[in-house]
């Protein structure tokens, strides 16, 4: 059963966004200038964060992924317009 | 607070994506789904894990960390109290025992329960109160919204809580309810990546918890204190004494809170069967637990690095997140945290609005004042209700501006309404003899009581620290009493007039009140089936609560 079968899985949409926030953080915090990093004392939070981010959106991407919602248990998609419990 | 915060094309472009995602998920959804009611309840469909996410992100909202990071400023470690004990036992309380009645009795909002166990006028007076409370609730979500907005492009506070109005209008009417529920467990996650590096940055500037200890040691020793210095009469604990943290705050207050707030019940009402909504509040409770690690603690962090912190003159202490911010988050992750409090406060004021416009044409509007009209004009009662409610919302917004600690307003405000509900629900649920006016007249003067409470603390020496009165009171102790008060005299009174009025019959009451099964209860059969433990709200509770007893038997003895 497709994803998009299944309705909305909001794990998707977490590993989508948070992937997406990791990708653009990790690359400011490579590029992160003195003042930057100056300005957090010394930390690199930027990057680390931005790996987090990654890593807990590949974690939520592979859960969907290993586990994925039957339609009883998502959220009815306009294509079902049902009350998600039909198949 | 002063001057703006530092932005960069990647701040505008984190901030750009996540609302754009929102309303295009709004979008997608509203075709679909009709109504709230539709989304929540619809299907009941969903596992435990994404309900008890709901549940959690639901609370996570822009207040708790705004006002939770004040009250680690204000109060100190004692800010864990509304944690540990003014929510996680509440949670386990609701999902243990409440939620049978809940789930099982197939009501939609608080208002249908007491229609349903007592009568219409109670129906009517906890539909006004629950309006009005709403409205209150969204000047503060405005108020704080408008803290933002004034810190990014600097403008007054007037001309921001008015700009934040019409932005929430938009966000309402393109996203709709559904687009904002999905959006709360999303900024759940995105709120986190922005707070976590605050905390990081905050610590390592004070040489961790050790200089965090002996720098709070050396301002205020009191500010340490979490159950210390508690006695009766001679309080010294920032929250008072032990009566009213237990019994104010740890009792009425939180139970009345967790028990009786739909927008927190309702997201276990979209659990596929019982057991997973009773265990939604259970499984929220364990990332709960955890939370003052990224409120109080920054909060209290910000005592020793924002000068002039809480005094006359400097910052107060709703500003210490936004303050943090200014002062340390390089560009990127200052993206993610503003992203995720614009989105917190966007969402739980469209929460409010929506509440009070659902409440209002269908609770108020249709059967009591203009009856048997067709949908189109409920439909479009609602809207005027909605562009209303936000209107009334931008005054009560400058009421809270009043505030230098916004929980304080908001426990203040869960004394008035909650309290009252809450002693009212205990009684009806496992009292079956509970009388229909006497629902009714108890509610009505638990909520006087708590209003009379408000206005004489002020004048009582016992809630002054050390009894000087010309001290600033302790506001949230004379909350707990007034939380406390409230509940007193409404099982008085609703005791009272029960032993002289007639109750509903047994037929009426059945699935409703304790001890009285509804035969007919689609989760009739599932009452008897036995669960693995992991499964098991009882044990899962059990675990929470002991988790939390030993949290805070090491935090009396480590400081």
């Amino acid at each position: 059963m497709t994803s998009r079968r299944a309705g909305f899985d909001v794990r998707i949409l977490i590993a989508g966004l948070l992937g997406l926030y990791g990708v653009v953080l990790t690359l400011v915090g490579v590029t992160d200038s003195e003042a930057d990093l100056a300005k957090a004392d010394g930390l690199r939070v930027n990057l680390w964060i931005g790996i987090a981010l990654l890593v807990v959106a590949a974690a939520f991407g592979l859960w969907a992924r290993l586990r994925p919602l039957t339609a009883e248990h998502a959220a009815p998609g306009p294509d079902e317009g049902g009350d998600g419990t039909g198949r | 607070m002063t001057g703006t915060l530092d932005l960069d094309l990647v701040d505008w472009f984190l901030l750009a994506v996540y609302f754009a995602a929102i309303i295009a998920i709004g979008v997608y959804t509203k075709r679909a789904v009709t109504t709230s009611g539709d989304f929540f309840l619809a299907g009941r469909s969903m596992p435990a894990w994404i309900t008890g996410l709901a549940f959690i992100s639901a609370n996570l909202g822009a207040l708790e960390i705004i006002g939770g990071a004040a009250n680690g400023a204000q109060y100190g470690a004692a800010a864990v109290h509304f944690y540990w004990l003014g929510a996680i036992p509440a949670m386990v309380f609701l999902g243990v025992v409440m939620m049978p009645f809940y789930y099982s009795s197939r009501v939609h909002s608080v208002s249908e329960y007491l229609r349903r166990r007592f009568n219409s006028q109670t129906h009517l007076l906890n539909s006004v109160v629950f309006a009005v409370a709403q409205v209150m609730l969204a000047g503060v979500n405005l108020f704080a919204l408008a803290l933002i907005i004034k810190l990014l492009i600097g403008w007054p506070l007037w001309l921001s809580i008015v700009l934040s109005a019409v932005f929430v209008l938009v966000y309402i009417t393109l996203g709709g309810l559904a687009g904002a529920i999905y959006g709360e467990v999303l900024q759940f996650f995105v709120i986190l990546a922005g707070l976590v590096p605050i905390v990081w940055i905050a610590l390592h500037m004070v040489g961790g918890f050790d200089g965090l200890r002996d720098g709070i040691a050396g301002i205020d020793d009191n500010l340490l204190k979490t159950w210390q210095g508690t006695e009766v009469g001679g309080w010294s604990n920032p929250l008072g004494d032990w009566i009213g943290l237990a019994m104010g705050e740890g009792f009425v207050l939180a139970f009345g809170y967790w028990t009786t707030n739909f927008a927190e019940v309702q997201r276990s009402l979209a659990a596929k069967d019982l057991n997973a909504a009773r265990r939604t509040p259970i499984i929220a409770a364990f990332p709960k637990m955890l939370l003052p690690l990224v409120t109080v603690v920054p909060g209290m962090a910000a005592l020793l690095l924002i000068p002039q912190l809480g005094q006359d003159g400097g910052p107060t202490y709703n500003d210490v997140i936004p303050e943090l911010m200014q002062r340390y988050l390089p560009n990127g992750v200052l993206g993610i945290a503003l992203t995720g409090l614009l989105a917190a406060f966007m969402a739980g004021m469209a929460a409010n609005i929506s509440g009070f416009n659902t409440v209002f044409t269908y609770d108020i509007w249709r059967p009591y004042v203009v009856k048997g009209r067709s949908d189109r004009y409920y439909l479009n009662a609602g809207r005027v209700a909605t562009v209303a409610a936000i209107a009334l919302s931008v005054g009560t917004a400058f009421i809270a501006s009043n505030y230098s600690n916004i929980q304080n307003y908001l426990q203040m405000l869960f004394s008035f309404f909650n309290s009252p509900l809450f002693a009212t629900f205990l009684l009806a649920m496992f009292w079956r003899r509970v009388t229909p006016w006497a629902g009714f007249w108890g509610m009505l003067s638990g909520t006087a009581a708590a209003a009379a409470a408000h206005f004489t603390a002020g004048h009582l020496a016992f809630f002054y620290p050390g009894g000087d009165m010309s001290a600033e009171m302790n506001a949230q102790m004379a909350n707990f009493y007034g939380a406390g008060f409230a509940f007193v005299v409404d099982v008085i009174v609703t005791v009272a007039v029960t032993l002289f009025t007639r109750p509903k019959p047994e037929s009426e009451l059945r699935g409703l009140v304790w001890g009285l099964p509804d035969p007919d209860s689609p989760d009739a059969h599932e009452a008897g089936r036995r669960q693995p433990w992991w499964r098991s709200p009882v044990v899962l509770g059990s675990v929470v609560l002991v988790c939390t007893l030993a949290l805070s038997v090491w935090l009396v003895t480590a400081v």
